[in-house]
């Protein structure tokens, strides 16, 4: 058994402060600290409250990253604080180290933030079994370990909104209703128990709020702390749109089915075939765009197209691989 | 050391709307002495849209696409962001489970072709780094980019999810404080622009679907650009291109400013600095034009 070394390190914090009560703007305040390589990114928060300012504010309950309440910025990249050691701070990003809410515009004070849009987006997804029990039941309702194992990443989740803010689509569209909602969706969806499949997922599917305006950045898994990987979920939620028919056709669904027929016709992508495909009569908003880029030498029409080779495999196993209908 | 050989997979994009990129893909390749075996058998790889309706046959697409790459014994290189997560995704779903490789391999093998799991999977962004190696490219620049300010995009699927990217190169990229591009930048004698959204979104794959979100993130981008005063900015992604580009009329009404700058590719970038002409890099196929060369 070797020895282990606590070794300590210089690191200047950036610290975001501000009282919604008081502050006209917010301000940052700078701490230089010693830190050892046993400390969590937690024992920062509670030095610069002890040590420097009792006044400073932030959540913390359960120290073991089971309740989600201390999640934070730390520059730029979200934080369960409870949970993150220092030192791979310090390795992701050196000795200068900002510290923020997850939320910089619902700042209340400090590293608290107003959450109620994340709750009432968690909320409108119907984030509960729905089922139709029998009180008086004459056996047990067997669940299959593989059954149980497709909901237990999801069921990691422990709604610290990490993933909500680091999601770039809730910033600009508030009816989007995010990561973690989605992930706490398909929680359910994928429990053999529920019986509101098919109504969740039309929630799921209404544009604007639903999963097709999510813009594929992957900032949500990298944000999630638990692993809960909620973009891997949304791609699941989509599946089960088609799988369970509750899809519709629009643009979104046309532009995913699209690319089927496209491969399955050039092995390729037809650009300009697809958005016909998907946009219909609607084609038309992209002609001025469309114009432009043919002058440029940016579109290619559908007989210069240059097909895959050995195009009968492809088309071959379009047929045989194929699990989904529209 | 022997002439680097890597199996391309040029992807969609590269063959229709932005006919550029492998024109100085070929150019810049041609200059640093590298071999390309262009996949010509290779389909889609579903741009993560078809990885919505059936992620088994994207699966068994990108499979096969890998296939080929593994028939030649060799690397295979991207040269979009896209292609390579979509890619790199099935390799590492297939590699870390053999049940599920079976099952692909099963329809692969109806067309005689198998999955292995014998070719790694890099962009040509990577590619350069890892096996040329900034140092030496630094010596092979015969026009310094020394009078631009030029800002990267690095673009989602090159450095998100860090776990699997980070898979796919050695030179490790943190997705919160990316580095390759900055570096490519600086080899090229250019001076790299620091700005916010350098790691963040373009908005290219919720287009059609969510136009207002994805032109707020097209203009956010760009308008982040040009407030650090950078002259243009370059990407290793063509749809991350396509976007800055091409949208900059929806993006600039978005956001409620105008807004534009020159967008080159990284293969563009390199090959101005290693002596291609701006024909061969094909510059004149964008919408912003390049009127600095």
């Amino acid at each position: 058994m070797g020895t282990h070394t606590i070794t300590t390190q210089k690191v200047n914090f950036k610290v975001f402060r501000f009282n919604a009560d008081v502050d006209y703007l917010p301000y940052y305040e700078n701490y230089e600290m010693e830190v050892t390589s046993e400390e969590v990114v937690l024992d920062i928060l509670n030095r610069i409250k002890w040590d420097h300012d009792g006044s400073f504010s932030y959540r913390r309950s359960c120290r073991h990253g089971i309740c989600g309440a201390c999640s934070i910025k730390v520059n730029g990249k979200a934080t369960l604080a409870c949970k993150q050691s220092m030192t791979s701070m310090t390795e992701l990003f050196g000795n200068e180290l900002t510290i923020e809410p997850l939320s910089i515009k619902r700042a209340v004070k400090d590293m608290i933030i107003d959450k109620g849009d994340f709750w009432e987006k968690h909320d409108a997804i119907r984030p509960y079994l729905i089922s139709d029990v029998n009180e008086h039941p004459e056996h047990e309702h067997l669940v299959t370990p593989e059954e149980a194992e497709e909901l237990n990443e999801a069921d990691l989740c422990i709604q610290c909104g990490s993933c909500h803010y680091a999601c770039p689509v809730v910033e600009i569209n508030e009816d989007f209703f995010g990561p973690a909602a989605f992930a706490k969706a398909y929680r359910f969806e994928a429990d053999v128990r529920d019986d509101a499949h098919t109504e969740r997922l039309q929630i799921l599917h209404e544009e604007k709020q639903g999963l097709w305006d999510c813009v594929k950045c992957f900032e949500c898994q990298e944000a999630c702390p638990k692993d809960v990987n909620p973009i891997d979920k949304i791609t699941k939620l989509h599946n089960m749109l088609f799988k369970e028919g509750v899809a519709t056709s629009n643009v979104a669904t046309r532009h995913a089915v699209g690319f089927k027929h496209s491969i399955a016709k050039n092995g390729v992508l037809d650009e300009g075939g697809l958005v016909l495909y998907s946009e219909g009569p609607s084609i038309v908003k992209h002609i001025p765009v469309a114009a432009k880029m043919f002058i440029k030498g940016k579109i290619v029409p559908p007989w210069g197209i240059t097909k895959s080779d050995n195009l009968d495999e492809i088309k071959k196993l379009v047929e045989s691989s194929s699990t989904a209908k529209f | 050391m022997s002439k680097l050989k890597y199996a391309l997979f040029t992807g969609c994009t590269a063959k229709q709307s932005t006919p550029e990129q492998y024109m100085s893909t070929m150019a810049l390749a041609d200059k640093l002495d590298i071999e390309l075996v262009e996949l010509t058998e290779a389909s889609c790889c579903g741009a993560s849209h078809l990885q919505d309706y059936d992620d088994f046959l994207s699966l068994v697409l990108n499979a096969r696409n890998i296939a080929y790459a593994e028939k030649h014994g060799l690397t295979m290189v991207t040269i979009c962001n896209t292609c390579q997560l979509n890619t790199a995704m099935t390799k590492h779903r297939l590699d870390e489970n053999a049940d599920l490789k079976a099952r692909v391999n099963e329809k692969l093998g109806e067309v005689g072709l198998e999955y292995k799991g014998t070719s790694q999977i890099t962009h040509f962004l990577y590619a350069i780094i890892d096996d040329i190696g900034l140092d030496k490219l630094k010596e092979m620049v015969v026009t310094p980019l020394s009078q631009f300010n030029i800002a990267p995009f690095y673009g989602c699927h090159n450095i998100r999810p860090s776990e699997l990217q980070n898979e796919s190169h050695k030179t490790a990229e943190n997705p919160y404080k990316p580095s390759s591009l900055d570096d490519l930048i600086i080899a090229c004698g250019g001076m790299n622009v620091d700005y916010e959204e350098k790691n963040k979104c373009c908005g290219f794959h919720a287009e059609l679907q969510a136009p207002k979100t994805a032109a707020i993130l097209t203009g956010k981008a760009i308008a982040g650009a040009m407030d650090s005063n950078a002259d243009w900015m370059v990407t290793p992604c063509p749809l991350c291109h396509l976007k800055l580009d091409t949208q900059t009329h929806h993006a600039s009404e978005a956001i409620g400013r105008d807004v534009s700058l020159p967008v080159l590719h990284m293969q563009q970038m390199v090959g101005l600095a290693l002596g291609c002409s701006k024909e061969e890099l094909g510059l004149k196929h964008h919408l912003v034009n390049v009127d600095f060369v």
